[in-house]
């Protein structure tokens, strides 16, 4: 240890010297010579002349190589040119993964990150930020902050539609005299949707409960009374009691599956999903509900790529909820035709995914209504078929957070069509 | 310079009545939210608040008047200036009655609540008001960002709200029929629902004002109905621009 620190030292010296001679190769030359030529001319004796040659190459070895003025303003140099300089706010601003806004004296946008484009749509610099955000704590905290009010201020903002979303806010000004001022947004959804998915979930699960529980518990009351010694009864019960828990099973796995996406509004940057794939994996899934409602499903898939930007699950369950809906509902017209297309109609290619069946129909004034959580055209029917009134608004939420739309055409008597719209990928 | 001092001045009273109207919307947004709010979870307080809150949109309709009449009256706006003037003031006129409908809505919370009414027809309502809602938030929006071309979902989604009031309108109907104790509450209801749809009726007034800003001409008529067959559309459109 102690000997290579040594020899790393005398290492050090020997390189920091061999550099001094190096640079000082040029003068020492001419030094040397210069003594040289004098003694030629014997002006001087032999042992001085070699004692200043030797003086000269001292001084030449002991000399800094960089005078210490230099050195230090080379030091103080480097601290400025630090990394950071070269860093754009912009590149920083994006780097942040909440909200950011950066705007200016007259309260316009001058940067927006692109989660805060994400979450409150694009913000073209120079939008007036007061107009962007009415809500009042967000115009009093705005203006706190372009009237340079104290230092940072902060509040609680809440945004509604098209899902709710709750943010702590603080609004500062950028360094000293830029004239900037930047806007920070800190999620806060996560625990607000706790507490509501909470009070929501027990509200809806006990109103929805009640009643598949209080039919079994007087089925059990007849077998264990007057049923007790009739098997014909006691099958028939039991068969009844089993698709109640199943009802119910299902109705818990549906209030799971729409918490669970309400809790986490925006997607995951997701996959691209070949949907011709994934509907033809849901028709196979759904072969044997179509075969016993004596259904047949008929393709109609366009040629071409017909690919999405999403999450592969959650369209595979959107695509199930409609095609099970249109065998369960629409079983009487005998078939179910599943068409998808390219369509440039909008603005933005989008691949179209159609269900359409020849049922009853649904009348016009449900129609509105069926993406509700637990609207039922006719309860009875859906009750008959174990439905729990929330196929379609998990449908409604998994569209929203693919930035997807569904449309629904129905005529009384001739069928229905749900229509999917999905940004093409 | 004294002309460049009298321009910077012009556009300041221009930036002052914008900022005005967007203070006035985020205002009326607050308090048609806030009137439902109180009417889903029967909250008194929260409903007497909307109540108080009317009088702030009513002053701000009062002083948004007086400084376009100022402006109109100092600078003698032409083209585009005037168009934005009068646009505000009649947008604020449009605002001002979303306030009054809210309040509406709040008053009746009180003798709503004095029976249970099914959580079906809440939960109803509280549709129809979250897509009025977004129709107002954005309308102001592009009133914000001036991108009128994102205008054309507007229309699409007024048919929306027209076809859920009517269906929630035949709901309650169906409840007031079932059992004569229904039909009081169930006609403040049917007030809400109409007051909601002219909240979404209001808003498109907005559109159209905001368009003729921006482009001064009126805003294209509906589109021709494709199919005679009943569909609604629901789309994801808050993130405007
Ligand atoms: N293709 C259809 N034809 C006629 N009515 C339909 C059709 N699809 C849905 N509906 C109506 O819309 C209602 C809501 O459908 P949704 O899928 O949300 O619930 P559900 O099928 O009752 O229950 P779940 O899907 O959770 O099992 C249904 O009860 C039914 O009355
Ligand atoms: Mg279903």
């Amino acid at each position: 240890m102690a000997e290579t620190s040594t020899q790393t030292r005398t290492r050090r010296t020997a390189k920091l010297t061999a550099g001094r001679l190096y640079q000082n190769r040029w003068m020492l030359a001419a030094a040397i010579l210069a003594v040289l030529a004098v003694d030629l001319f014997g002006a001087a004796s032999a042992g001085f002349t070699a004692a200043t040659i030797v003086a000269l190459v001292l001084v030449a070895l002991v000399a800094p190589r960089t005078p210490a003025a230099r050195r230090l303003a080379e030091a103080s140099a480097r601290v400025e040119r630090s990394p950071l300089d070269r860093l754009s706010g912009e590149k920083l601003a994006a780097a942040v993964a909440e909200p950011l806004i950066i705007f200016d004296r007259d309260g316009a946008v001058v940067h927006a990150n692109e989660a805060a484009d994400t979450a409150f749509g694009a913000m073209t610099p120079p939008l007036p930020l007061l107009l962007k955000f009415r809500a009042p704590e967000m115009q009093a905290l705005i203006e706190a902050a372009l009237s340079g009010e104290g230092t940072a201020q902060a509040t609680d903002y809440v945004e509604r539609v098209p899902f709710e979303r709750v943010y702590r806010v603080t609004a500062s000004a950028v360094g000293r005299g830029t004239g900037l001022f930047v806007l920070a947004f800190k999620d806060q959804s996560e625990a607000r949707r706790i507490d509501r998915m909470r009070a929501d979930f027990i509200a809806n699960a006990s109103h929805e409960l009640r009643t598949p529980l209080a039919s079994i518990a007087g089925f059990v009351e007849t077998l264990r009374g007057p049923a007790r010694n009739d098997p014909n009864a006691r099958d028939q019960f039991l068969q009844i009691m089993q698709d109640q828990t199943g009802r119910m099973a299902r109705l818990i796995d549906d209030l799971l599956s729409l918490s669970r996406l309400e809790m986490k509004p925006y997607l995951k940057p997701g996959v691209r999903v070949d949907l011709r794939q994934t509907v033809d994996a849901v028709i196979d899934s759904l072969a044997p509900l179509a075969a016993g409602s004596a259904v047949v499903v008929e393709r109609d898939f366009a040629e071409g790529p017909l690919e999405v930007q999403g999450d592969r699950d959650e369209l595979f369950q959107v695509f199930q909820n409609l095609l099970e809906n249109a065998c369960k509902y629409g079983r009487s017209g005998g078939r179910v035709v599943v068409s998808m297309k390219r369509s440039a109609e909008a603005r933005q290619p989008e691949i179209e995914v159609t269900v359409r069946d020849f049922g009853p129909g649904i009348p016009d004034e449900h129609i509105p209504r069926v993406t509700e959580r637990f609207y039922r055209v006719d309860v009875e029917t859906s009750r008959a078929h174990k439905g729990t009134g929330l196929g379609l608004s998990i449908v409604k939420h998994i569209l929203t957070r693919h930035g997807a739309r569904l449309s629904i055409r129905s005529k009384q008597g001739e069928g229905s069509a749900f229509t999917v719209h999905l940004p093409a990928a | 310079m004294l002309t460049q001092h009298t321009v910077r001045a012009y556009d300041e009273e221009l930036q002052f009545l914008a900022r005005k109207i967007a203070a006035m919307g985020g205002q009326a947004e607050r308090m048609v939210d806030q009137a439902i709010n109180a009417l889903v979870n029967a909250d008194h307080a929260l409903a007497q608040k909307v109540v108080q809150d009317d009088l702030l949109l009513d002053e701000a309709e009062r002083e948004i008047d007086d400084k376009a009449i100022l402006v109109i009256a100092r600078r003698q706006p032409m083209a585009t200036d005037l168009r934005e003037i009068i646009g505000a003031i009649r947008i604020s006129a449009d605002l001002e009655r979303v306030g009054d409908l809210g309040k509406n809505i709040a008053k009746r919370v009180a003798a709503v609540a004095e029976g249970r009414q099914p959580n079906s027809l809440f939960r109803g309502l509280e549709a129809l008001a979250e897509l009025a809602l977004t129709q107002l938030k954005d309308v102001l929006d592009v009133y914000a960002s001036r991108s009128v071309e994102r205008i054309g979902i507007v229309r699409d989604r007024d048919e929306q709200i027209d076809a859920m009031y009517t269906s929630l309108f035949r709901e309650l109907l169906t409840y007031m029929m079932e059992d004569p104790r229904n039909i009081t509450p169930c006609t403040h209801l049917l007030f809400v629902a109409k007051n909601i749809e002219r909240i979404g009726d209001h808003a498109t007034n907005i559109a159209e004002t905001i368009y003729y800003i921006v482009t001064g001409e009126q805003m294209p008529p509906e589109r021709p109905k494709e199919d005679r067959s009943h569909g609604v559309t629901l789309a994801d459109d808050g993130k405007s621009g």
